[in-house]
């Protein structure tokens, strides 16, 4: 008749441990693929703005004198892009999510101001200007 | 291989085509409408995973018959295109009379929008 | 002759999953005539392809509907696909193919939970969402995302799953399957279940032909359409026959479902035992400069993409027509004689996705 057929489930769900977890008591473990939040290393950016090209929303600020990045976290859909797009490769994706806020929330990152060029050696070598960025 | 095709005709032809089609155990697809010298629509029809489809163009003030009295599914397609195109279409099976969408500006992709 | 009257139903409804208005004329407690009213969730998605690049569009695209986003991707780089006339690696098809099959899987354990929500089945609507949480954890370890994948873009897919992990996630699946048995045994012999679906809103062959009844709707009244039969992707060289039942009722729907969930877990394993090695995406060069009409086989049913390209980074019209628009007149008819309190049942075995049908 198929009156308890439900029975097995239930019984068994009676005694196996709960499948939701207790969040964000206990916070959740995430995937080291999930695409959670675009991460960039400052050092190494070259302000070109190609990112700020491909990105389909226009999350990405490139501020090229100022040598600053920044990013808008809401408006970010976390589809890659930019990580892909970077010619030094400097992004990166993250894998936990930007915590929700009441209000939008945009990130900046600022390259510190170079180091004065070393002076020309006396054995003539070419000059080369090594801009070292304080850290 | 199954057929894909598209077949140009002639805006006085459409019923005739639709009613041959019909009988001939078609059902319809899907109507769409493109803004292109006036509008271009097509009609596409299916039978056991062969489509076909009727490409008809119009200038702008034309009108055109609905087909929704032989495929009754197209008077969807059809409201929806008065509403967004603005296309006059006569003889609909249930009119919405371009309420069908809530638009906050009447036939947004018109050409003079 | 009773007195007639109308009872608006929707568009907020605690069994809809998303709004949708139909007035109901009723006599007594019996539905005469239902007329629909829809556009609550018009977005306008088909106008952006005006300000979007061609590329671009694809995140567009896959944003239509949550639950069958990647087919929505995966149907506009087919169509572009096609009408650049680009061939994409091998195994960048298959990997679609897998993908496409799992998103299944996942949706129609959704709906089932729907359904027995619907009919007030709690418990059971808990314990299909917990089985396709597993499914969710596949996608979000090969792609990701749990819902938006962003994982196929024009020229093939973005991402490479290894072999090891096609294995994983085939004995994921046939771990799950046991479990799945069990679920779906409960839908098909359960009495409550089938006093609640046996006999409701039954549509004859004839009437699912002449209305355009798409997807498991049309294939549970028997008509034989199914679109992966047109061998797009890596259909055509896996082995299936399309589902169809007979008796044209809720229960028929459930049924068609259900044995798809099963098929789908078997496609899968022939797809991952014959995945061959390779690139996963082809680079390109040029735009689209013609248009192409392109079917898919979504979990609802027929989808069409249509899109036409004039030789610039922008598309100049993109039309999709999902199906659940193309299930709208059947759920008229098979409203037309059924109890008031049948209607929220009706309105789910179409398996209602209102987001994918205004767009």
């Amino acid at each position: 008749m198929g009156l308890f057929s439900f029975g097995n489930m239930i019984l068994r769900s009676l005694f196996n441990k709960p499948a939701t977890l207790m969040y964000p008591v206990i916070p959740r473990v995430y995937d080291e693929k999930t695409r959670g939040h675009i991460d960039i290393n400052i050092e190494a950016c070259i302000f070109c703005g190609i990112c700020s090209k491909k990105c389909p929303t226009h999350a990405i600020l490139v501020e090229r004198k100022q040598k600053e990045w920044a990013i808008a976290r809401m408006q970010c859909i976390q589809c890659n892009c930019c990580v892909e797009a970077c010619p030094v490769k400097c992004l990166s994706m993250a894998n936990t999510y930007t915590t929700p806020s009441t209000e939008k929330v945009t990130d900046t990152f600022a390259q510190a101001p170079a180091a004065a060029k070393p002076a020309a050696t006396v054995e003539a070598a070419p000059a080369t200007a090594v801009v070292e960025p304080t850290v | 291989m199954y057929e894909n095709s598209i077949i140009g005709i002639e805006p006085a032809d459409l019923m005739k085509e639709a009613q041959k089609l019909k009988d001939e155990g078609y059902r319809i697809v899907q109507i769409c409408a493109n803004k292109v010298n006036g509008f271009e629509l097509s009609y596409s029809f299916d039978k056991e995973h062969d489509m076909k489809t009727l490409r008809l163009n119009i200038a702008e003030e034309d009108e055109v018959m609905s087909i929704s009295n032989i495929f009754f599914p197209a008077f969807l397609y059809e409201n929806e295109m008065k509403d967004l195109f603005g296309i006059k279409i006569t003889n609909l099976v249930l009119d919405f009379n371009g309420n069908l969408y809530k638009l906050a500006q009447k036939t947004p992709w018109n050409p003079q929008n | 002759m009773g007195k007639r009257t109308i009872i608006p139903f929707g568009p907020q409804h605690p069994v809809l999953p998303e709004p949708i208005h139909l007035d109901l004329v009723m006599e007594d407690e019996v539905v005469v005539e239902a007329i629909p009213s829809i556009g609550f969730i018009h977005r306008g998605l088909e106008k952006l392809v005006e300000i979007k690049e061609f590329t671009e569009y694809v995140y567009v695209a896959e944003r239509i509907c949550g639950i069958c986003s990647f087919m929505h991707g995966m149907g506009y780089c087919q169509s572009v696909e096609h009408g650049m006339e680009l061939t994409i690696p091998r195994r960048a098809e298959y990997l679609r193919t897998i993908w496409a099959e799992l998103s299944r899987i996942h949706s129609h354990l959704l709906w089932l939970g729907l359904l027995a929500d619907g009919f007030g089945f709690e418990s059971l609507f808990m314990h299909s969402w917990r089985l396709r949480e597993k499914i969710l954890d596949i996608f979000e370890a090969t792609t990701g995302g749990r819902v938006i994948f962003s994982v196929c873009k024009i020229g093939g897919v973005r991402r490479d799953v290894t072999n090891e992990t096609l294995q994983s996630i085939v004995k994921t699946l046939a771990d799950m399957e046991a479990e799945v048995k069990e679920l779906t045994d409960v839908f098909i012999n359960d009495y409550t279940v089938k006093s609640r679906t046996v006999g409701v809103g039954v549509m004859t062959k004839q009437e699912a032909h002449d209305l355009g009844a798409v997807g498991p709707m049309g294939r549970a009244s028997g008509l034989v359409q199914d679109m992966r039969l047109l061998g797009y992707a890596a259909y055509n060289d896996l082995d299936f026959a399309p589902i169809v039942e007979t008796a044209g009722d809720s229960y028929a729907r459930t049924v068609v479902r259900i044995r798809e969930i099963f098929q789908s877990i078997d496609l899968i394993r022939q797809a991952v035992a014959k995945i061959p090695d390779g690139e996963v995406a082809v680079a390109f060069k040029d735009v689209p400069k013609t248009e192409c009409f392109e079917r898919l086989e979504q979990p609802r049913g027929e989808v069409i993409y249509y899109t036409k390209g004039i030789g610039t980074k922008f598309l100049e019209r993109v039309r999709v027509r999902t199906p659940t628009f193309a299930n709208i007149p059947p759920l008229l008819h098979c409203l037309k004689g059924c109890d008031l309190a049948d209607v929220p049942i009706l309105i789910l075995t179409i398996d209602p996705c209102i987001s994918c049908t205004e767009r």
